[in-house]
């Protein structure tokens, strides 16, 4: 089959983004690991020519090992057996090819045998990835986890828990519990100090826990007795070695089926604590998720680029009324739109990615040395603008995957509601994305911070200022005009003054924000390469429709109106 | 305890992806147009070798190619997957060998490779579709050879177990070291390339590739030995100059044609029992099935 990076021209072009070059030098800290590591970048270019090789590699898996799996993966899923889980067969290969192809710890330190790679090439693997089978990438995204390990564990502890993730063991994320989903401070597990047993013991139930079975865990618990809110709760590391936990159940799922979501019952569970107590969920589960959100970001982009393209096939192909379906507007128009969403969503994934990489990599140096005071500011400015975006991204990347796979199924007519064909699993496997690691109504709430306080608006004004080809000029018009729509619109509800009516418009205010940043993202990718202009336009005029139906609406709204909402 | 493998490999075009430029208008294959790969069942070879050092820590494995200097290529891709090093094997007085040309090369090679335990080859390239080099290099060295392998069952010091993947079943052979496989693309699939050794060695090259290369990397070759890919002329070989290339082939071509392949009048069947009996009864009689 086809290899999966090198089939998509547009993974190389934000890969060949020019502000990789800066990233780069500051995920290698200028290249000093070169006498140390006879895998690391002797520079720039080589750095690059790495990237796209590895890429290569997980092109080729997901292309020949991966995309084929993923019908059998769907009607076979995964098993309990015994309290634990049993992989489907494809699963289980897909996780071997890329433990042996060394693709864990992806961005790990070389010092833990990781590859030490920065956020925007392992984000565009997980892309690829997700393309290929988006219930697999869930198993194989959680390495992420080690990120937080990386962070916030002690260098002993990083010493013996990366080292195995690096070799291949798999990661989970113990957050939820039955009463415990969106509003994690009410989570119980509970840990108690063992004196005789010199350790914490973890008791109690998660769930909806994805690859809940896996070799090293993360679980968010109840350390503080007596105490009811996200101040009492500590993060640890379970060891499945050691045993403790047991899996009660794998649930019956829509979609992502190949990925076991677990029920788990803790009985004595030895937990190993990570970083201070008490700043479990304030700060370490705030980091995890930031990274997952990321992650699903990812998946949602793989997700559309999967269903577009099986659209596209199926327009050239099916002939109706004497001719095929893709020369028929209803069809093309449609296809053009998903097209548009799918380039806007991949260019806000990158852009986050870049941010994400600034940031992280000025926190690691910190953590070495001093920061200048210039540093200092500009990891500042990333650190804001990661957290900007991140609930930014994964809201509207997870949105448009859903209305890409629907529109897909939508070109297949009666055969896409079948079973034969590939977009019938792409719709049920994307609709998780915009639910699990906080809703898009909770991304919602974490970016309306950025309209009120002015965060997007600046940026947005960071993007005015660009340099463009003459022929691009009237796109940036267009978004001036909205930009006061936006500004406008964000005003009339803070002068409003009101928590509620907020929180009502909160959705259209993030929205209209988001459709201006993804517009001006895809008008510089078409200034870099014109391939991108026809992107630009179609995103360019429905962000035109979309902003302004937005800004009427605030316009004609009031305090008053609200009421009539309430049933 | 390790043992020291040696696989066989050659760099072949892709005839799996031919084109309508394949072929040269004097009938003889448009190399230039056809991309150059790992032979297919060199692949399955370098798998089983892989293995058996995953199974046998201190298990040496050492790819030996024969081609022009772009075979290193085949190296590289052989230490990408985990391969110790590699030979390749150069020289204009290779040109134009057949098998028997080759495999007398490859043999003369070996012997001044030192011992060795096991020495695996893919059953048959793609481009020549002959399966007889590995045979006759195992000749030529005159150690035992077990063709058509896809497993290997056990192996200690002295003896190996394989499974032989055959026409009409399978067969289990046992057999002492030193010994020459030949394996099937019944054998498991290669592994991809691994990331870290990908980095590693991307910049490996035999001394004739690093004068045709803009001199970036150049200091690396001093500080980094496994980057030198180990390059053998036919002066580091003992050899009888009439045994080699052109002159030491006997396969003389003496016409190619190019053969299209046209599909005849279909024949139609009916649904019924009488039309699928008449259809069972052509495919046992024409021995496809039976």
């Amino acid at each position: 089959m086809a290899n999966l990076y090198n089939d998509n021209r547009d993974l190389k072009f934000h890969l060949s983004h020019p502000m990789m070059q800066k990233l780069v030098m500051l995920k290698e800290r200028n290249f000093t690991e070169t006498g140390d590591f006879d895998y690391a970048p002797l520079d720039f270019e080589d750095a690059m020519d790495s990237y796209e090789r590895v890429l290569e590699v997980v092109g080729e898996i997901s292309g020949d090992i991966i995309a084929p799996n993923a019908e059998s993966i769907d009607a076979e899923g995964p098993r309990v057996i015994d309290g634990h889980v049993i992989y489907a067969r494809g699963t289980q290969e897909n996780l071997d090819a890329l433990i042996k192809a060394g693709l864990l710890g992806i961005t790990l330190p070389r010092r833990f045998g990781g590859l030490n790679f920065p956020v925007v090439p392992y984000i565009m693997a997980a892309d690829i990835v997700s393309r290929a089978d988006a219930g697999f990438v869930n198993i194989w995204g959680l390495q992420d986890c080690a990120e937080t390990l990386n962070e916030f564990a002690s260098e002993e502890q990083k010493q013996r828990w990366l080292t195995r993730v690096v070799n291949g063991e798999t990661m989970a994320m113990d957050l939820t519990e039955p009463d415990a989903g969106s509003d994690l401070q009410a989570v119980q597990l509970k840990a108690t100090w063992s004196e005789s047993k010199e350790c914490w013991l973890l008791n109690g139930v998660k769930r909806f826990i994805t690859n809940g079975d896996g070799d090293i865990a993360l679980v968010l618990a109840r350390s503080e007795e007596g105490t009811r809110d996200g101040r009492g709760l500590s993060m640890y590391v379970y060891d499945k070695r050691k045993g403790g936990v047991s899996v009660r159940r794998i649930e019956h799922k829509m979609g992502i089926i190949g990925s076991p979501t677990c029920e788990l019952v803790f009985k004595d569970a030895p937990g190993e604590l990570i970083g201070s107590r008490k700043l479990g969920l304030i700060k370490y589960v705030m980091a995890l998720m930031n990274g997952a959100r990321l992650g699903i970001a990812a998946q949602a982009v793989g997700i559309s680029e999967a269903a577009y393209r099986e659209a596209l096939q199926y327009a050239k192909e099916r002939m109706q009324f004497g001719k095929t379906i893709i020369q028929f507007p209803a069809v093309y128009e449609m296809l053009s739109v998903m097209k548009a969403k799918l380039d806007a969503s991949r260019t806000l994934l990158y852009e986050t990615a870049r941010f994400v990489d600034l940031y992280k990599s000025y926190q690691h140096i910190s953590e070495e040395r001093k920061l200048t005071n210039e540093e200092r500011d500009e990891m500042k400015e990333y650190q804001h603008l990661s957290d900007l975006f991140t609930p930014l991204v994964k809201g509207i990347t997870s949105e448009y995957c859903n209305q890409n796979a629907y529109d897909a199924i939508q070109i297949h007519g009666g055969s896409g509601f079948m079973k034969d064909y590939a977009v019938e699993r792409i719709y049920r496997d994307a609709r998780i994305t915009s639910i699990y690691e906080g809703t898009t109504q909770l991304q919602i709430v974490a970016a309306i911070k950025g309209v009120t306080t002015g965060g997007y608006l600046k940026q947005i004004h960071v993007y005015e200022k660009q340099e463009l080809r003459p022929d691009l000029e009237k796109y940036r018009r267009v978004l001036i005009s909205l930009t006061q729509d936006f500004e406008e619109a964000a005003e009339k509800v803070i002068s409003v003054g009101d928590t509620e009516f907020t929180d009502f418009h909160a959705r259209r205010l993030v929205e209209m924000a988001g459709y201006i940043v993804m517009s001006y993202l895809l008008v510089c990718d078409a200034n870099r390469d014109i391939e991108y202009a026809r992107s630009a336009q179609n995103f360019n005029k429905m962000a035109k429709g979309e902003v302004k139906a937005r800004a009427e609406f605030i316009r004609a709204s009031s305090l008053e109106d609200i009421g009539h909402y309430k049933y | 305890m390790g043992i020291r493998i040696i696989v066989l490999a050659k760099q072949v075009p892709d005839t799996r992806n031919v084109g309508k430029d394949a072929m040269k208008a004097d009938g003889t294959v448009n190399r230039a147009v056809l991309p150059a790969i790992f032979n297919p069942e060199d692949l399955n070879a370098l798998e089983l070798a892989l293995r058996i050092k995953d199974d046998l820590p201190g298990t040496t494995v050492t790819i030996l190619t024969m081609g022009p200097g772009r075979a290193a290529e085949i190296i590289r891709e052989g230490l990408y997957r985990g391969a110790d090093d590699g030979i390749l094997l150069t020289d204009r007085a290779f040109a134009g060998s057949d098998t028997l040309a080759t495999s007398y090369a490859l043999s003369q090679t070996i012997k001044e490779m030192g011992a060795y335990d096991l020495i695996v080859a893919g059953r048959q390239a793609i481009d020549g579709d002959t399966a007889q080099v590995g045979p006759q290099v195992a000749e030529k060295l005159g150690i035992n050879q077990v063709t058509y392998v896809e497993a290997i069952l056990s192996l200690d010091k002295t003896s190996i177990t394989v499974r032989r993947r055959l026409d009409n079943g399978v067969e289990t052979v046992m057999a002492p070291l030193p010994i020459l496989l030949t394996v099937n693309s019944s054998a498991p699939d290669c592994r991809s390339r691994n990331a870290k050794l990908l980095m590693k060695y991307k910049h490996a090259r035999t001394v004739t590739e690093r004068q045709n290369e803009a001199e970036d990397y150049l200091y690396l070759y001093d500080s980094r030995p496994f980057l030198n890919i180990h390059e053998m002329t036919v002066n580091e070989i003992k050899s009888i100059p009439d045994q080699l290339g052109l002159t030491g082939s006997p396969t003389k071509v003496k016409r190619i044609e190019n053969v299209i392949l046209q599909a005849k009048d279909a024949k139609r069947l009916t649904a019924a029992d009488e039309g699928i009996n008449d259809l069972m009864k052509e495919l046992i009689e024409s021995h496809v099935i039976g």
